[in-house]
Order: C-alpha cells, then structure tokens, then sequence
C-alpha cells in the first residue's frame, strides 16, 4: 500500500518551529474552571536570555512549570529541543520553583548531594565555584541563612546542572538590591553561549541590561514579544517604562 | 558604566569601546577582551557586548582572528580618524546648545579657550 502524502506534511502554521530550542502552540491550561494559559503560542532560540513578565495571576509560573513538565494535564503542542514534554524534555530542563522544594533543615552540601543523585548532569564543581562566589559554606543550614543567601543557593544548584533551558521562576524578588546584583552576576557568569535562560519576574529595572528579548504575557497569554534593543529603539523608552505603558491601560 | 536604558544599549556598547580605543585603554593592535568578560564586567548581556562588537568590525576599527580573538585594529590612521568622528560629534553637540542660548561663534570659541585649562575640564584631574 502507498502512502499518499498529506496536507499536514506542507508548511502548517499550526506545527511548531524546529529552529527553536522552545517552542509552543496553543497551550491550554485549566484550573478547575478559571484558565491559566489559554492557546498561547511561542517560540524561543537557543543562546538567549528571556525575561517572562507580567503581573500577578498572568500565567507566567503556569507557563515555567508546564515547560517544565510538571503538569500533565494540558492542551496544545509543546517542543523542548524537538521533545515532547516528558522524561526526555525533563533531562535538558533545569527548573528553579518560585518556592523552594529542598528540604529547610538540610546542609547545602546535603542539596549538593541530592542534586548529585538526582541530576545525571549536575557538576558538582560549578556548584561549588557559584557558592564560592556567593560566598557561601556548604555546611551551613538553608534555615540559618537570610533570605539571600538562600536564594543565591538555590541558583548555584539549579544553574550548575548542564541543562539546554533554564527556567527560573522570581529567582530575585525578595533579595535586596546588592544580592540581586550579585545574582544576576553569577547567573550571567555560568551560563553556556547556547543555552537559553528564561526568567519570570516583575522586577523589570533590575534586568534592563541582561535580557535578550521578553515575553510580556496578560490573561494567559503572549501579549508582546521582542528582542529589547529592538523594543527601546522602536518605543523610544527603557523596558520599565514599556511595561507600564502595556500594563497601565 | 551606567547605562541609559531608555535608547538601545548595544549603540551606548559602541560608543563606549570607541572612547576605550581612542583613549588608548584598549591599545591600537592590542587584543580585546572576551565578550563574556565585557558583559561580566559590564553588566550586560553578552549577545548585546557581541552586536557592538561586530558593529566596530564592520567600521574597520577592530578585527576578528579566527582562533586567536579579537583584536584593535593596527592601523593608526583608523584610530585617528575614529577619534576625530568622536570629537566631530562632541563639538556639534556644544555648537547647538551654544547656539540655542544665543552665543555667537566669537563667543563660543572664548569660552572654549577659557575652559580648556580648568581643572574641572581635565580628564587627568579626574571627573
């Protein structure tokens, strides 16, 4: 018996784009009856760093957690380096909660060790430069430290996995300015030239100078996206302004 | 650095370099630091330190070498002439706001000269 070729073998707008490390058509996701995502579309290339925004209950921690695999129960087509979202999509995603999953009595070296077994490819020793540069001793208990300190932990581990995406969910909210500085550094500083970072957050200023692009997103979907450059020359305005100007009206 | 981050930063990048090359902080022929230290040392994303980078190759002020990195063009005369674009720019910049508050040219040239020698205006008295 011949095959005869199909329609769905020409270009269809609705197949998602191979180029792209992230990509995704027409998610849906549902909470009992209020929609969190509703058909959002995306795709985002290898090698940048892209800021998630947008305010409260707009669907960004949704969006990072479903790229990460965490809920099965969604509508649409979602690509993760040309995976289906399942155990192979898990293995090149490294995902940072807004709310930490490590247990509060435990050492940090204890989280090195469980990332160790965990992750076939967390390194160890990147882990062990970031704490370093934040200054930080694997013996101390995640209870014992400030706020900080606990953040810039949890990005040693989570950016010290040689994952292919990123997602990072408010990694700075909550950390005074000079830890927030000293974050964004050590993020900037492990990052590999073809990775792609994605970051939801609302403290835009603090990551003006950082991004590649940003995916400004309202009521469960893309509202504007755009590579930043682009963005300022085009609204004659700093990203901050251009997030108020979308969001005031 | 600090940035203005209401017009594009990879234009503010080039402007930036262009000062570090003309003031001899990057020196002519001399080897420019890797992306991922400028935009360490910056603070800005590497593929922005990359765009500026690539736009100063494309004007004939820096060069790539395949293995060996990126270097400051070796040609004076380049350097020269970037450095007389830079102060081409800065005086037409005086020369409007001068003009926009009523200042003739006899006026304008008298108060250059006054200022030149004050230590306000001298970059090694630092700013």
């Amino acid at each position: 018996m011949t095959t005869t070729p199909t329609l769905r073998q020409e270009r269809d707008p609705a197949m998602t784009d191979d180029a792209a490390l992230v990509s995704v058509r027409g998610l849906t996701v549902r909470y009992g009856r209020r929609t969190a995502l509703d058909g959002l579309d995306l795709d985002l290339p290898a090698g940048q760093i892209v800021g998630l925004l947008g305010e409260n209950g707009c669907g960004k921690s949704t969006l990072l957690k479903t790229l990460a695999g965490l809920y099965a129960d969604h509508d649409g087509e979602v690509r993760i380096a040309g995976h289906r979202l399942g155990p192979q999509s898990k293995a090149v995603v490294s995902y940072l909660p807004d709310r930490s999953a490590l247990p509060e009595r435990a050492r940090v070296r204890y989280c090195l060790d469980l990332f160790d077994d965990f992750f076939p490819d967390f390194d160890r020793a990147r882990a062990e430069a970031l704490l370093s540069h934040f200054r930080l001793d694997p013996a101390m208990r995640l209870k014992e430290m400030s706020k900080g300190m606990q953040e810039k932990a949890h990005i040693s581990l989570a950016m010290s996995r040689r994952a292919q995406v990123y997602l990072l969910d408010e990694p700075i909210s909550g950390v005074d300015p000079a830890a927030r500085a000293s974050i964004l550094d050590g993020i900037l500083h492990m990052l590999d030239a073809d990775s792609l970072l994605v970051v939801a957050t609302h403290l835009v200023h603090d990551l003006e100078t950082s991004l590649d692009s940003v995916v400004m997103m309202r009521h469960g979907r893309v509202l504007l996206t755009g590579d930043v450059d682009d963005l300022r020359a085009e609204h004659g305005a700093s990203l901050e302004q251009i997030f108020r100007e979308v969001y005031g009206s | 650095m600090q940035f203005d981050t209401g017009s594009p930063i990879w234009g503010q990048l080039v402007a930036e370099f262009s000062r570090r090359i003309v003031t001899g902080a990057w020196p002519t022929g001399s080897r420019i630091p890797g992306v991922r230290d400028l935009a360490g040392e910056l603070g800005v994303n590497p593929n922005t330190v990359q765009r500026a980078l690539a736009e100063l190759e494309r004007q004939g002020v820096c060069r790539s070498e395949r293995t060996a990195g990126r270097f400051v063009t070796a040609d004076t005369d380049r350097v020269d002439a970037l450095r007389a674009e830079l102060a081409r720019d800065a005086v037409d910049g005086f020369v409007r706001r001068a003009r926009g508050l009523g200042m003739t040219s006899t006026q304008a040239q008298r108060l250059i000269e006054e200022r030149w020698h004050d230590h306000h205006t001298d970059p090694a008295a630092g700013a």
